[in-house]
């Protein structure tokens, strides 16, 4: 194959590669904003799954090895999956009960929960490190784990292996999950429900809904995915690779709130327009330009947000929108 | 349930001894009501008596602080509409609880149980088949946004007989409707009688009640009054239930000569940020000493119409001429394409009661001083604003127009509608205007306060100053203007003189310019 050939193969892998936490957190928002949560705590929710993933799995590791026995790889990754969904799960937790039953301000209870989140992580992050003697991280087995997969004859088809199936599991993950939510709001009696929560919640609430349920449970489902997205950059991520990176997150949470809003709402496009974000931010180890300071590309995503933002306010579909009493908090007896 | 309990099968519903506070608000107080089966009962009383909140207590949206339900004689606690669709009650509330993106057919499986997956097709056959048998006419398949307001309700009411309800409460139903569709929707009611279910109708309207109902309930100020057979009432007896006292039901139209002509427009055309075209080459006259009524069904251009000829809103095309006095001599200016401010600098004196008015009209965490003072804060000399001088103006305004308000100190929005409206109305007369817009002025006011609103407009009129009526009560127009212009979809579809003509001539071109109907009224 020529150097062009292979250099597009590369980057696209890349993009691939860094759109998959960013899919992740995108849906779980979509999701979390489906039932009229507005939950800006999504940076905070991937910090805790990043650590939390992290930590479980390492103390899985320990623990056995002190033990005398051998970590089972497979069951470090399951553990380290189910910690990271629990932690996003738990954030998003309380964040459904100050929104939904204490109907605090979502705004304020988003933000407050990205500064708890970012807190927690890089506390418990150092704390585990230093305990470890310098810094932690899983064994080689288990970074393995979360490696490209080698499927075979698959893998090895010219252009399409490794365009299609060189990836490591949560990259497959997140197009399942996709797929899925993109099921359940389109075709399900309960994505139907959720939806009518997230427009209009009185409507919800007079056809027999319940809305408090509902809110709760895409919130909490939501967070789950936050968290998932969260230990894909702390396991798989090139930069951590199941080592603890202080402030390993770094904004990622932001662009996936607005990917949200560049996707309109819609988990098909939160895909395509994750594998856009992916591309602007590798871009530059592939198609450098000379002279361009590397700054210059880091700020590509950003700026592709900021434009996102102006176009989407601008652009007023209605089935495109944001759910209508998204940020609002529902009251019963509100009059 | 108890086995062994005789469900009386004349009773319907029984309510007895409800009360319902909200905070120191008490809304209901110790309600009776009884609907038999298979009647329609009509729920009579101003604004603000209590009569939503007893059937939101019905339909499961609030819980009675005390008393009791009996639904076909068996007391049950509603404590969601969940268990209201349960016992065959379904509520169409008067602000539709209709998820906008979503199809008609989404909206009324919203919430049911069943499969999985939702079956359009199923659905859709279902939905068919209900609407045939009740004469109705739907397409499942339609987005809600993209319905007019006698389809949403359509949707609504079929909402509540796909979920089995045997019981319908319609919260004021015609309020938005045109003459032919509330005759339309009589007839349906009808229809659902003669099934056997029953129903109650929601509204402040005597006509309706006198034309649909076989009995009416009145409750005045949270408290039950009375139910009679609208057989054995007059109109007359009804009112005097209601408000509490005697009341005079006609409205006046005093006699006064024609004056100049203030304001002149001619082809106006406005479209909307959107690209959609809002009016079309409209053309109007308002004459001095006469009041010009606008009709229409609720979007075809009256909020455009009102916002342009006060500057509000930029056009596309057209004139709009007011006659004034400058420097002694009388002129006439083309204004279009000024905004409110140069307007008002020219010194036309123009004034605009808004459709919306704690949003639009009145600031409403300000109080009565500082809202009528924003009207005119530019004549200020200086950085400060003299509050002493308005306050007179404010005390003579309250009485004249007896506002009932703690003080003056009250922010406007703690005040009832019908007062807030006062103050607005009261602070645009106080520019000494000579034509004066009103949007729906009487919207949601009780019987008392808009024969008010009615003699101050007059006032005006007598003036010898031009007043502009948009209106959304056909009656009410008819009674009061002079000449009635009617609008749909944008364009003029006529000017009449109430005298006349009558409601289903003004009520047909409502709905259609000419011969050729006019569709897609957003």
């Amino acid at each position: 194959m020529s150097y062009g050939i292979t250099n597009i193969l590369n980057f696209l892998n890349m993009a691939v590669l860094a759109s998959a936490p960013l899919l992740l957190a995108t849906l779980g928002e979509i999701l979390t904003e489906k039932s009229g949560n507005l939950n800006l705590g999504v940076e905070g929710m991937m910090f805790m799954g990043a650590i939390a993933s992290l930590g479980a799995a390492y103390s899985y590791e320990q623990a056995v090895t002190l033990a005398g026995g051998m970590p089972s790889p497979l069951l470090a990754t399951l553990i380290a999956a189910g910690a990271a969904a629990a932690a996003g799960a738990l954030g998003a937790l309380i964040y459904a009960f100050l929104v939904v039953t204490l109907r605090a301000n979502q705004n304020v209870t988003g933000l407050t929960l990205t500064i708890f989140g970012t807190g927690f992580a890089n506390f418990f992050g150092e704390l585990i490190g230093k305990q470890a003697g310098g810094f932690v991280q899983v064994s080689a087995a288990t970074k393995a784990m979360f490696g490209n997969l080698d499927m075979g004859a698959l893998s090895q088809i010219p252009v399409l292996g490794p365009l299609l199936f060189r990836y490591n599991w949560m990259v497959y993950f997140g197009l399942v999950a996709m797929l899925v939510m993109a099921w359940f709001l389109g075709r399900s009696r309960r994505g139907l429900n959720l939806r009518a929560v997230g427009e209009n919640p009185a409507t919800a609430d007079a056809a027999g809904v319940n809305v408090a349920r509902y809110k709760y449970m895409a919130t909490i489902a939501g967070g789950a995915l936050c968290g998932l997205g969260g230990m894909y950059i702390s396991m798989s991520s090139t930069a951590c690779a199941g080592v603890w990176v202080h402030n390993c997150v770094n904004g990622y949470g932001w662009l996936a709130v607005a990917l949200v809003i560049f996707a309109t709402w819609s988990p098909t496009r939160a895909w395509l327009c994750g594998l856009v974000f992916g591309g602007l931010l590798v871009v530059r180890n592939y198609y450098p330009i000379p002279g361009l300071p590397m700054q210059i590309y880091s700020m590509f995503p950003y700026i592709a947000t900021i434009l996102v933002l102006v176009f989407a306010s601008i652009r007023q579909v209605k089935e495109h929108a944001q759910p209508a009493s998204c940020g609002l908090n529902y009251f019963r007896e509100e009059r | 349930m108890k086995p062994n309990a005789q469900p009386d099968v004349t009773k319907a519903v029984e309510m007895r001894n409800i009360t319902k506070t909200f905070g120191p608000v008490v809304a209901n107080d110790r309600v009776c009501l009884t609907l038999e089966k298979g009647e329609i009962l009509a729920l009579l009383g101003e604004n603000g008596s209590g009569k939503t909140t007893l059937m939101n207590m019905l339909s499961g949206i609030y819980l009675q602080d005390s008393g009791e339900i009996l639904v076909c004689n068996r007391p049950v606690t509603i404590r969601s509409p969940k268990d209201a669709y349960a016992l065959g009650i379904g509520m169409i509330h008067q602000h539709f609880k209709l998820v906008d993106v979503l199809t008609a057919a989404e909206n009324i499986v919203l919430g049911l149980k069943g499969g999985h997956t939702v079956n359009r097709r199923e659905i859709n056959a279902r939905v068919r088949e209900i609407a045939g048998r009740y004469g109705f006419d739907i397409d499942p398949a339609k987005k809600i946004y993209n319905m007019s307001v006698s389809e949403k309700q359509t949707v609504e009411i079929i909402k509540a007989l796909y979920r089995g309800a045997d019981i319908l409460i319609l919260d004021e139903p015609t309020a938005v409707l045109t003459p032919q569709e509330t005759t339309k929707l009589f007839a349906v009611l009808r229809m659902m009688k003669a099934h056997g279910k029953s129903i109650i109708i929601i509204t402040h309207k005597l006509g309706e009640v006198m034309e649909i109902s076989d009995r009416v309930a009145i409750l005045r100020k949270g408290e039950y009054i009375a139910t009679v057979r609208t057989a054995e009432t007059t109109r007359q007896d009804l009112t005097e239930m209601m408000v509490g006292r005697r009341v005079k039901l006609e409205i006046d139209r005093p006699v006064c000569p024609r004056g100049d002509r203030k304001l002149h427009v001619t082809g106006l055309t406005c479209v909307s940020r959107e690209g959609v075209t809002k009016l079309k080459d409209v053309a109007l006259d308002a004459f001095g000493g006469e009041i010009l009524g606008v009709a229409g069904v609720a979007g075809s251009g009256q909020k455009e119409l009102c916002e342009t000829i006060t500057g509000l809103k930029p056009i596309q095309a057209g004139s709009i001429l007011y006659r004034y006095t400058r420097g002694g001599a009388t002129v006439e200016e083309n204004i279009a394409g000024m905004s409110a401010d140069k307007i008002a600098q020219r010194g036309i004196s123009l004034a605009f009661v808004p459709e919306d008015r704690l949003g639009m009209g009145l600031v409403a965490n300000m109080n009565i001083v500082d809202n009528v003072i924003l009207r005119s804060y530019q004549e200020n000399a200086g950085m400060l604003i003299n509050r002493k001088k308005y306050r007179p103006v404010c005390e003579n305004m309250i009485r004249e127009l007896d506002i009932v308000t703690p003080g003056l100190s009250t922010p406007v929005r703690r005040l009832s509608g019908g007062n807030v409206q006062k103050v607005l109305l009261g602070r645009e007369i106080l520019s000494r205007p000579q034509v004066l817009i009103c949007a729906y002025p009487v919207r949601g006011l009780d019987i008392v306060s808009s024969y008010r609103i009615y003699a101050l407009l007059n006032a005006e009129k007598q003036k010898g100053n031009a007043v502009i009526f948009i209106g959304e009560d056909l009656d009410v127009l008819m009674d009061i203007s002079d000449r009635i212009l009617v609008l749909c979809g944008g364009q003029v579809s006529g000017v009449v003189d109430p005298r006349a003509s009558t409601k289903e001539e003004i009520g047909l071109m409502m709905t259609r310019i000419g011969r050729e109907k006019v569709g897609g009224i957003a």
